[in-house]
């Protein structure tokens, strides 16, 4: 049996037919091919799944597409303007945060949904806030610092004021 | 400044586009037309006989397409040393751990592969499983393999000058021992792959390898498939760290299917199976006995050694050789000795981890010096000074230090550290501690794994025919570490091009032949082959320029994207009137005055002499001693580094929390600056993940009881404090621009420092790892209610070793 789920995705309304037990993950990945979130543990530890609901990030893998019903969501595929990196993308490459790349996706994304919530966060919100998104490679320093390059970048009237 | 315009900068990686935007495809990210899933059955127990396998209910399932055991894919042995072959694709008559492949089915989805799974009928006479070192080697255990008696699957003896004389010499012997636990290298990306068998014959495997070379000679070997006939590609790969540095039965069983099949497979590992698998971080237990001069000059070390491998040898051999060679540097010590045991149990096997086989021993060897530094009341840092070793000194097992930046690592962290005042002010058993520790690592194993002399790295160098750019064509294996960015750096150096102008690709067996990402060795051998296809190409360019324009092909220099002589000037005007002639409607000429470019210049030599194709190789010179086993451990170069670690330990709760981290590491040449930093910061997490916290759990049947990433914890962004590395560059003369490894070294000095530090803190030297709250709880109260601290562990560690001895004699 299957249940059509309407939600929007970066912006741009969808309709798919999936089962109940699909996960978002799954549907995102497999009916959109929208490969850019990534399984990493499938159980809600790792973070690489993460998506933002509505503006807040979710292990999309413990999250069932049908729950996603009428709701917004924001895929590391969304989150550059076309061609144009976001300043936290161009931080991610700039400053080196990026290994293997895997974690990456949804590193930005918990990124984005901290810098959406508080554009000058100090290392000690930062790290809180990426607690959730396991990397194994590059020991957290670069991501933390591409985090601060990038919330000067995006809104640099404030910068160091919360440090 | 350095003379280079690429080199040596914080170039952007050529990957970071694709990763940051979710492009970069990895294997889970591949799908083939008409693909098939395939699912394995695994052993549920530790030990036993498998008396029935039946797969005919399986078979019959609707939408399974093939059902595979041992009696289809035979009974070839494989592993990672040829001289070790012990595996097979599946369980033949014993299954000896838990999660032991014994069946694949490959069915029209996931959903059916694994029920069909559950339709295969195995019935296991269950065995008492052996589960540690201590039993393995006891009388009373049954013997695992017919190979491997007294369920020993590699020993090693060695002595390097003359320990017994040695003793005389000493003032001090130091003696501990210490423990450690099963580590995963929980790389974030499971394990997977796909394969397809073409009309021709040939299959093809992507997969999540580090070694796409090796696991195209154990695909062609076990399954029988003409070597040239099967290609392996790599596509991004989500992190290895060693585990994926072989091939694995997962690839072996998809390929296996796809061939039987005639269809793509495909199969990805959940994150249980990546722990059932391991390939890990073996749990070590180390023996020394340190001789040393009242002056603090080292003497000696009496080294033993036992390492639980788990079920297979996998790349066990080597661990065991790298346990003891690993000690020789960076200190001089005119002798040593070394006994190794690694023994086989009903665990999952162990393998190559970041640090290979090195780490533990150094932790131990470094905590030993500390204890000298303790009771010769000499600075810890003082006395490592006072014996670290220099560029041109060889180790006392005759490893050659061509450049060794020893020293320079240990200054800039003390003095970066304010090593001196904090270590000072800080008194025993505060809970505050400061903690320095040093290591060094080979930049590539010395020798191939199977024994050849091929070359260990080719790559070619294609300047685009149409005129501007190049690409690299290589089999290397980029697992996140950069070596594709270096590879484009060391190329647009040497044609002096931009980086965006260098493509490579990489990881395909069909590319070249290199021996993967281990060993940390992509940069050294790689990028000798890449430099030198590099200027082959050049040259070549060269050459149809001097047709043209006359003189020697040196006088043409290639910088900027441009042409230049080194004398004179350059009449380009016909050749360019020529370019413009090719391109009319082009709107990106040259402007009429500009110097020669390389893209016209790539052009004329493409017209001249046809495709340019540079090519590159290399393979290290005969190296090392002539002793056994000298071919572990004997690299054309050693990366160093040194930590000074400040650790902040709860007396209540046993919480260490770490504060500031001061690292330092000598790379030889800094290729890309941003990427020695990374790696030095990664291999920090992963030591402080080992000495903090991280241990593979099994219960008394042998089953793994964390085999998640909630309960195998691993560093979070929380528990990593901020990282300042100091890149140290004593230009290797082996290396490739100076260059040498910062993908390993990095590692070795954390857990000792942090076992230094915590000693400081606690006035206890821990001899078992990790150290998590409920463990230093336990010690602070022991030391408080009868003066001093055992462990829990130390009987048996004391029966193990003695056990160690009797082999010995």
């Amino acid at each position: 049996m299957k249940y059509i789920v309407e939600l929007e995705i970066n912006g741009t309304h969808h309709e798919g037919a999936v089962e109940a037990k699909t996960t978002l993950v799954e549907f995102l990945r497999d009916q959109l091919g929208l490969t850019g979130t990534k399984i990493g543990c499938n159980e809600g530890e790792c973070g690489a799944c993460t998506v933002l609901l509505d503006g807040v990030p979710v292990a999309s893998c413990c999250l069932l597409a049908v729950e996603a019903q009428g709701r917004s969501v924001t895929t590391i595929e969304g989150v550059a303007d076309g061609v144009e990196l976001h300043p936290i993308q161009q931080a991610f490459v700039e400053k080196g945060a990026v290994q293997c790349g895997f974690c990456t996706p949804g590193m930005v994304l918990s990124t984005k949904a901290l810098l959406d919530e508080n554009p000058h966060p100090n290392e000690a919100e930062i790290r809180m806030a990426l607690s959730g998104n396991l990397c194994r490679c590059t020991g957290y320093q670069k991501i933390v610092e591409a985090v601060s390059t990038a919330a000067a970048q995006i809104s640099p009237a404030k910068e160091g004021r919360d440090e | 400044m350095s003379d280079y315009n690429v080199l040596n900068s914080r170039a952007k990686r050529v990957d970071g586009y694709d990763k940051v935007t979710g492009r970069a495809t990895y294997i889970d990210d591949l799908r083939r037309p008409n693909q098939l899933y395939a699912a394995l059955l695994q052993s549920p127990v530790a030990y036993g006989k498998i008396v029935k396998l039946d797969t005919s209910r399986a078979k019959q399932m609707k939408g399974v397409v093939e059902v595979v055991t041992a009696k289809e894919a035979g009974t070839v042995r494989f592993g990672v040393s040829p001289a070790r072959y012990d595996e097979t694709v599946f369980a033949v008559d014993h299954v000896r751990y838990v999660g032991e492949e014994i069946a694949a089915v490959a069915a029209v989805d996931m959903e059916t592969a694994l029920a069909a799974v559950q339709a295969i009928e195995l019935e296991i006479e269950e065995l008492t499983p052996v589960l540690d070192a201590e039993t393995a080697l006891s009388d009373s255990a049954p013997q695992l393999f017919e190979q491997y008696k007294e369920n020993v699957t590699a020993e090693v003896a060695q002595e390097f000058g003359d320990v017994e004389r040695a003793r005389g010499e000493a003032d001090y012997v130091f003696s501990d021992h210490l423990l450690s636990k099963m580590q995963d290298a929980a790389f974030l990306e499971p394990n997977g792959c796909l394969a397809e068998m073409n009309n021709d014959g040939q299959l093809t495997l992507w997969s999540s390898t580090q070694t796409p070379h090796y696991v195209q000679r154990t695909i062609a070997m076990v399954l029988g498939i003409p070597l040239h006939r099967v290609r392996v590609v790599k596509p991004q790969v989500g992190g290895g760290f060693g585990p994926k540095a072989s091939a694995s039965n997962l690839e072996l069983a998809v390929s296996l299917l796809a061939c039987k099949t005639g269809r793509p497979v495909k199969s990805i590992f959940t994150r249980e199976q990546i722990f059932l698998r391991s390939r890990a971080r073996h749990q070590f237990l180390h023996k020394m006995e340190l001789g040393i001069k009242k002056d603090g000059t080292l003497v000696f070390l009496d080294h033993q050694a036992i390492l639980d491998g788990g079920a297979y040898s996998s790349f066990g051999i080597a661990t065991i050789y790298y346990a003891g060679s690993l000690l020789g540097g960076p200190y001089k010590l005119p002798h040593m000795r070394y006994h190794g045991v690694r023994v086989c149990t009903n665990k999952p096997a162990c393998g190559a981890q970041r640090g290979h086989g090195g780490v533990i021993a150094r932790a131990l060897f470094e905590s030993l010096l500390d204890q000298a530094a303790e009771e010769l009341a000499i600075d810890p840092v003082v006395l490592r000074l006072k014996n670290v070793m220099s560029t041109g000194e060889k180790t006392c097992n005759e490893l050659s230090m061509s450049s060794l930046g020893m020293r320079e690592c240990l200054e800039a962290v003390r003095d970066q550290s304010s090593w001196q005042r904090k270590r000072t002010a800080l008194s025993q058993k505060s809970g505050r501690g400061i903690g320095v520790a040093c290591g060094f690592f080979v930049s590539g194993a010395g020798y191939p794994i199977y024994r050849s002399d091929t070359w260990h790295s080719t790559v070619t160098v294609q300047l685009s025919e149409v005129g501007g750019g190049a690409v690299v064509r290589c089999a290397s294996a980029e697992i996140g570490q950069g070596s594709d960015t270096v590879l484009a750096m060391i190329v647009a150096e040497e044609l002096g091009l931009d980086l965006q102008d260098v493509r490579v690709l990489s990881g395909d067996t069909e590319h070249s032949v290199d021996l993967g990402a281990y060993s940390s060795r992509q940069t050294m051998m790689m990028g000798h082959a890449a430099k030198m296809a590099a200027i082959d190409a050049r040259n070549q360019v060269a050459v149809a320029l001097a047709e043209s324009f006359g003189g020697p092909p040196e006088r043409f220099q290639f910088k900027n994207n441009t042409v230049v002589v080194t004398e004179g000037a350059l009449d380009i005007a016909a050749m360019r009137k020529n370019f413009f002639a090719e391109h009319r409607g082009f709107t990106d000429h040259p402007p009429a005055d500009a110097p020669l470019t390389f893209r016209e210049a790539s052009r004329l030599a493409f017209n001249t002499l046809g495709t340019i194709v540079g090519r590159g190789r290399y393979k290290p010179p005969k190296l090392g001693g002539k002793y056994k086993g000298a071919a572990v451990g004997t690299s054309p170069a050693y990366g160093c580094s040194a930590q000074i670690i400040e650790v902040g330990v709860d007396l209540g709760t046993g919480q260490v929390d770490l504060g500031q981290v001061t690292m330092s590491h000598d790379c030889g040449f800094a290729i890309n600056r941003t990427q020695v930093e990374g790696q030095m910061q990664g291999n920090f997490l992963m030591g402080m993940g080992e000495a903090l916290f991280e241990e593979v759990k099994f219960d008394h049947t042998g089953r793994t009881v964390n085999a998640n990433l909630a309960e195998y914890k691993i560093p979070t962004a929380l528990d990593v404090p901020a990282l300042d590395p100091i890149i140290i560059e004593s230009n290797e003369p082996n290396g490739p621009y100076g260059a040498k490894e910062v993908g390993e070294g990095g590692i070795m000095p954390t857990i000792p420092a942090i076992l230094n530090a915590v000693q400081q803190a606690t006035g206890i030297r821990f001899r078992e790892l990790p150290l998590n709250p409920q463990r230093i709880k336990e010690s602070l109260t022991r030391l408080k209610q009868d003066g001093k601290v055992t462990f829990e562990s130390d009987a048996q560690c004391e029966r193990i070793i003695a056990l160690l001895s009797a082999r010995r004699k």
